[in-house]
């Protein structure tokens, strides 16, 4: 175990990023999530690697789009307005099938919004964002350890499923501080026989392209891809449950509201409340066997949301509506207090919403 | 026997889908030509844009990467900066570098990205059936200007040599034509030139090609090879626009 340092999150995932062999970074300025850039400004010139501020969102998901081509390791950063911008690039990466990483350290909306966290990109991230039938690998993290965990994580995912991988974050996780122990333990090699390097005259040309004419093509073409998702689907969701034991009661949260969320469990727990959460870490695909399990056990579930409602479409639909599901949220760039979950918690259990 | 004519080994053998009299071909063997006469075929990575041109990924027997509308000089940078001992092109209509693609293209340039990038200017939208281009003429008929292209309300042609000669970061820009022998000649020595600038590592070099398309334009292929030759031409002059790579010397 490396010595633990202290760190912001976004600098996290920026370190993070190196360790795992990413050498190329374009990105485009917007707050919360500018310390990525300026912590790649500053180390990619020193080891050999790229730092590019592109003219425009859709100029750097573009440039990661190519450097993906040519067979690199390479990310982008942004917040969601320009998480809007990128999500054309985002459909052609997969329409391409390359392996891309993308940071979303969301802010509230819509349009401009505002510059405190939220977790209003819900539905963007985990149904793809773009136009076409396709998926992003999502993951959540809720501590400055799963930033750097993940991101190091998320390179291999899109590697091993040629396919980009979302690091879905908010405004708190990137900014706030907290210990983390940063130690890729070596950087796993992918063959990319697929990546356009040049033929070198000795191979039929490579060609990366999203364009298929011929509806049947595409259809099997889309078919291919799905097949691919299922297999991420079974073997890939990941989750935290948390006091779920002898739980009568589950809260559904994840990033900086579930640890929101862990406070006020506690706090129920001291009132004789029994009450835990299962803290989803993929978002897509959607840990749905935790939260079917869950539903044989439990009474009542309380999703803890910045935003008005959009994960808890995921809980119902994993649960088959077979028992009631609440919303506790904020939205706007506000977050929820331990006392609002708290309170929250006691509704369900007195049998209200 | 001696061969004195064959088609360039950076052109595969696919049928090329352009319309009869179109001018992609012939630029589409000029970018072939040099490739093979340079020996860099083995280590270049084209980009295709949307456009006429999308399917040129089929044509070159390098490898190629297909590009979203305009964004074709951010995929070739990335490229470019990702394995930069290989050589990158674009290769862009005027839909897609002077209207949706102009910040991509003037910041490639302003970066000094060291690739090499071939401009058709055939002053029209192409693949969607005619509609007007950034470049259409003052007055020219197309599908979305049907009583001619009124500058009074849709304003002016974009001048791309003109517009890219003012940024510091452009090595080499040249327009030339591809309507007669003598032209056709001069855009090669143009095409070869902005291939031998990105192996010199020269930097950004542009060829804009005056191109025909005869059945938007409504004309016969002749016809259309005239009307560059009387109409184009005057309002694109050609020539050399930039050349800062005898300087770089």
């Amino acid at each position: 175990m490396a010595d633990k340092v202290l760190m912001k999150g976004n600098e996290a995932i920026a370190e993070a990023a190196i360790q795992a062999g990413c050498r190329f970074y374009f990105g485009y300025p917007i707050t919360p999530q500018t310390e990525i850039a300026a912590y790649m400004a500053k180390r990619m010139p020193k080891i050999g690697g790229t730092f590019l501020q592109a003219e425009s969102e859709l100029a750097a998901i573009n440039m990661l789009y190519g450097a993906s081509a040519a067979g690199k390791r390479a990310m982008t950063s942004s917040s969601s307005p320009g998480i809007s911008l990128k999500t054309e690039g985002i459909s052609y990466i997969a329409g391409c099938d390359l392996p891309a990483l993308i940071v979303n350290v969301q802010r509230g909306g819509p349009g401009l919004g505002g510059i405190q966290p939220s977790q209003s990109d819900y539905f963007q991230a985990t149904r793809g964002g773009g136009h076409g039938d396709y998926h992003l690998i999502v993951l959540a993290p809720s501590s400055v350890q799963e930033m750097a965990d993940l991101t190091i994580k998320g390179f291999d995912l899109a590697d091993q499923y040629r396919m980009p991988v979302m690091i879905f974050a908010d405004g708190t996780m990137g900014q706030m501080m907290e210990p983390v122990s940063l130690d890729a333990g070596g950087v796993q090699q992918y063959d990319k026989p697929w990546a356009v390097t040049g033929t070198g005259m000795k191979r039929p040309h490579n060609i990366v392209n999203s364009l298929v004419l011929d509806p049947a093509e595409l259809e099997q073409q889309n078919f291919d891809r799905f097949a691919r998702y299922e297999k991420i689907a079974e073997q890939e969701p990941m989750w935290e449950s948390y006091r779920m034991e002898d739980a009568d009661y589950c809260v559904v949260a994840y990033g900086i509201a579930s640890r929101v969320s862990k406070n006020a469990i506690n706090e129920a727990r001291k009132q004789g409340v029994k009450v835990g959460m299962i803290r989803p870490i993929t978002l897509w695909p959607f840990p749905k066997a935790a939260l079917s399990a869950a539903a044989e056990q439990v009474r009542h579930f309380l999703c803890v949301e910045m935003s008005m409602g959009q994960m808890i479409e995921d809980v119902e639909l994993s649960i088959r509506c077979n028992k009631p599901v609440s919303l506790c949220k904020r939205v706007g760039g506000m977050i929820p207090s331990p006392a609002d979950v708290l309170s929250a918690i006691a509704s369900i259990t007195k049998g209200g919403n | 026997m001696t061969t004195v004519f064959q088609k360039p080994h950076a052109l595969t053998d696919a049928p090329l889908h352009y319309c009869p009299g179109c001018t992609h071909g012939i630029v589409h063997r000029l970018v072939a030509e040099a490739l093979d006469e340079l020996g860099i075929a083995g280590k270049t990575v084209g980009i295709a844009p949307v456009g006429c041109a999308v399917m040129a990924y089929n044509y070159f027997s390098c490898d190629m990467v297909e590009a979203a509308h305009g964004r074709a000089p951010a995929v070739a940078t990335g490229i470019k900066r990702a394995i930069p001992d290989n050589i990158v092109f674009t290769y862009q209509g005027d839909g897609d570098l002077a209207s949706i693609g102009t910040a991509e293209i003037v910041h490639a340039a302003a970066r000094r990205e060291n690739i090499t990038v071939v401009f058709i200017n055939n002053a029209i939208y192409g693949m969607t059936g005619g509609q007007m281009a950034p470049t259409s003429l003052p007055g020219q008929v197309t599908q979305t200007s049907p009583y001619g292209r009124d500058v009074k309300t849709v304003g002016y042609p974009v001048k791309v040599c003109e517009m890219l000669a003012q940024v510091d970061g452009a090595a080499y820009l040249e327009r030339v034509a591809v309507n007669s022998v003598k032209h056709v000649k001069a855009a090669k020595k143009a095409i070869l030139k902005a291939f031998q600038n990105q192996l010199d590592g020269k930097g950004f070099s542009l060829v804009e090609v005056l191109s025909s398309c005869p059945t938007n334009w409504g004309m016969t292929p002749q016809k259309a090879l005239a009307w560059i030759e009387s109409d184009m031409i005057p309002y694109y002059p050609l020539g050399v626009y930039k050349d800062i790579t005898k300087e770089a010397d």
